[in-house]
């Protein structure tokens, strides 16, 4: 029971890895100015979006691929990913009893029940297949209080003023390498506009699926919440086992206005490659909200489970005075999973506040990095940042890394970083065991105690959820 | 209390056992029936941790050879938990430290897991509370220690009460306690004495591991074993134990020499 048990405890099969059959509408592999012209005449968008997809494009092809983050993965051939895959189904159904049976059948295998007797109360899901949405749950209700929560592609053809004003503003298409890339040829997402003054009033939440092999996933999600509004909303995301790697690069843009606030949580437990650390996402993402309003909040929490390559840093940009942004973060690799995952902090207006709490677990031959920037600008006066950063090594091949950057230009903002690292020691264990706890439940109760900061920010409904998917990940053989 | 008809709970024999290849436990014999407390004394270095940890199960040893026989079962068959369950504690010298674990949740989790093997329910968070404070008296512990992260930050002292509360919560058959009694100031060792003599009934049994005559002035044991060299040299009564004080362990030496010349070296 020393840790090479702990390390066989850690491997737990991925329960999430089964394929769909389901006949689906997929264009020849590669990437050029063609194809982006065709994802965006399949969707029928107007020639705003078409035009802001041509110039993302042509900006990738100028950009390089970023190469500054503690990961390494052979090069990734675009011209062999598949940039648009549907189910087949004609349009988007009315109704959800239209909907292919599998793709119910998909989700509730999952645990994310969409048909109406056995939706989750009071939680509104919107389930994307591979490019495409196939339902939003409890559109209706919301729409009553003047919420509107939909795919991104509905709201190009619904609302495409409020797209055209939002779309790209707080994620510029030239950002990055992989947010060009998205924003050339994103499919689907969510969409979510929460009105002045308005109290969302139930959680929303967005499940992603990815299904086919050789298909890359390029999602987009954009949430604005106007003066007063809040809402929390989650997001969470699957896919099969296979042993190719899959190309996941979304794009995430909140925006919140004076005294409004967004609380966005992630349970991201992507297929993270067999235990050689074959096959599995590569996960590019960037997500950032912009506190444009004085006293708006944005909150990130993150639950970082699968992936073979993490590449996130959801981020907030502090601009409205006395705006507050925080970010809560547990990752866990294990096998041969990579994660390169921390967040910007970026106060502009005065008296901004942000707060920052990183939990890192690694087990196996894994490989985690914390890597956070909390920039100062010249006209944050009293502005205060507070960071915590722990790891937790379980076994002793596995590697965890901090690198934190602070940049300040305001001499009086009050920047605190804490970090440590800890080992789960066979004495813990031990300890533990000798009171009747068992093995697994003796690890599960040392990580939990260890996220305990972090799963305390998830909503309700979900942290019970991301303490399991912990426990799963870290349940296995005793021997 | 000896009661010669009393039931066996422990019987160890010719236990040898190593860690990483390094023979240290050479033959220990040791029988423990219901009722009975027993005093382990000997150098540092002469096996007694190591007795304990492999009587819980403690994963760094290994049996070499002999038997634990534990109410009728094989007690070396067992996964540390599964000991415990059954009524076998141990009270480490050195209690570790399991931040962002609370204490609270720790214990009653533990408790839970002891009482189901005993076919009791389940006690829920409210229904722990109670029985932990009615514990807590036992050992006279702020109910502030249940509040934070087992042993973390605890002195040495509020560490070994610790251990005896969680005794208190599992009532075992068979405790062993691995110097309990070290680092405690004399109040302290008093109220850890009065902890261990409440729980010891005719049901059950103790084992102190310990150097020093000043536990024993306050729990009586009914047998006293000296340990040496990873093997049991001689076991009398409780006056074994005043005369170890009075002449110390020299004798020990030399009784080693003559049964393992080539180990040992006399001064
Ligand atoms: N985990 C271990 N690794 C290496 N040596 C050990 C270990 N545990 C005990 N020993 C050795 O075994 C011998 C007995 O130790 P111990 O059982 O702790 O003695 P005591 O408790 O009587 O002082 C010592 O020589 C000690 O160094
Ligand atoms: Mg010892």
């Amino acid at each position: 029971m020393s840790t090479a048990t702990v390390g066989d405890l850690v491997s737990q099969p991925y329960k999430h890895g089964f394929v769909t059959d389901i006949e689906t509408e997929k264009i020849a592999k590669g990437l050029s100015e063609d194809v982006v012209r065709l994802i965006s005449s399949k969707k029928d968008e107007p020639d705003f979006l078409l035009q802001f997809r041509l110039r993302a494009y042509r900006q990738w092809l100028q950009t390089a691929e970023p190469d500054w983050a503690a990961l390494g993965y052979p090069p990734i051939d675009y011209q062999n990913i598949i940039y648009y895959a549907a189910p087949k189904q004609q349009e988007k159904k009315a109704s959800l009893d239209e909907v292919d049976p599998k793709l119910l059948e998909t989700f509730d295998k999952l645990g994310i029940p969409l048909s109406e007797q056995k939706r989750l109360s009071n939680v509104a899901v919107d389930a994307v297949f591979d490019s495409v949405s196939i339902a939003t749950t409890y559109k209706e209700k919301l729409a009553e209080h003047g919420v509107i929560f939909c795919s991104i592609s509905e709201a190009v053809k619904e609302h495409p003023e409020l797209i055209e004003a939002y779309l790209g503003t707080v994620v510029p298409s030239n950002d990055n390498y992989f947010a060009a890339l998205n924003s050339a040829v994103f499919s689907d997402g969510s969409f979510v506009f929460i009105p002045k003054g308005v109290e969302c009033p139930m959680e929303l939440s967005t499940y992603f699926r990815i299904n086919s092999a050789d298909t890359g996933q390029f999602e987009r999600t954009l949430i604005v919440a106007e003066e007063g509004a809040s809402v929390s909303y989650l997001e969470g995301c699957t896919a099969p086992m296979f042993d190719t790697n899959q190309l996941h690069a979304a794009v995430v843009e909140l925006v919140v206005l004076d005294d409004a606030s967004i609380k966005y949580s992630t349970v991201q437990n992507w297929y993270a490659g067999d235990e050689n650390g074959v096959g599995g996402i590569y996960n590019f993402v960037t997500k950032r909200g912009q506190c444009r309003g004085a006293r708006s909040r944005i909150s990130w929490t993150q639950v970082e489970t699968g992936s073979a390559i993490t590449w996130k840093y959801p981020s907030c940009v502090l601009q409205g005075a006395d705006s507050v942004g925080e970010f809560y973060s547990v990752a866990l690799t294990n096998n041969h999973q990579q994660a390169d995952t921390g967040t910007k902090m970026i106060h502009v207006g005065p008296r901004t506040r942000s707060t920052i709490v990183s939990k890192g677990i690694s087990a196996g031959h894994s490989s985690n990095s914390y890597r956070g920037l909390v920039q100062i600008g010249p006209k944050a006066l009293g502005a205060k940042n507070y960071s915590q950063c722990d790891s937790m090594l379980i076994g002793d091949q596995a590697a965890a890394n901090t690198y934190p950057y602070i940049r300040s230009q305001q001499p009086d903002a009050v920047v605190e970083h804490e970090a440590s690292t800890c080992r789960i020691s066979a004495d813990q264990l031990f300890y533990l065991q000798s009171r009747g706890i068992g093995f697994e439940e003796a690890v599960s109760m040392m990580v939990s105690g260890f996220c305990r900061d972090v799963f305390n920010q998830l909503p309700m409904e979900f942290a019970a959820e991301a303490d399991k998917l912990l426990a799963l990940k870290l349940e296995g053989s005793v021997g | 209390m000896i009661r010669p008809d009393a039931p066996l709970l422990l019987d160890i024999c010719d236990l040898h056992a190593s860690v990483e290849d390094q023979p240290i436990l050479k033959g220990v014999n040791l029988s423990i029936r219901a009722g009975e407390i027993h005093a382990v004394m000997g150098r540092n270095g002469s096996g007694k941790s190591t007795l304990s940890k492999v009587l819980a199960g403690h994963p760094a040893y290994t049996v070499t050879a002999g038997s634990v026989n534990y109410r009728g079962a094989d007690l070396l068959e067992l996964d540390p938990e599964q000991r415990a369950r059954i009524g076998l504690f141990l009270g480490f010298q050195y209690p570790v430290e399991i931040p962002g674990v609370s204490n609270l949740e720790f214990l009653r989790v533990a408790t839970n897991s002891r009482r189901a093997e005993r076919g009791d329910e389940e006690l829920d968070t409210f229904a722990f509370e109670d029985l932990v404070h009615e514990r807590l008296k036992v050992v006279q512990m702020d109910p502030a220690f249940l509040g934070r992260s087992v042993n973390e930050g605890f002195s040495g002292g509020e560490k070994k009460r610790n251990e005896i509360l969680q005794m208190a919560l599992l009532e075992p058959l068979v405790a062993i306690l691995d110097e309990t009694d070290s680092g405690l100031d004399i109040d302290a060792l008093r109220i850890v004495a009065d902890g261990v003599n409440q729980l010891a009934g005719p049901e059950n049994a103790t084992l102190l591991i310990t150097h020093y005559q000043r536990l024993l002035d306050l729990i009586t044991p009914d047998y006293v074993h000296v340990m040496a060299a990873g093997r049991i040299l001689r076991t009398g009564g409780k006056e074994l134990a005043l005369e170890l004080e009075r002449t110390g362990y020299d004798w020990v030496d030399l009784e080693l020499a003559r049964l393992e010349p080539e180990t040992v070296e006399v001064a």
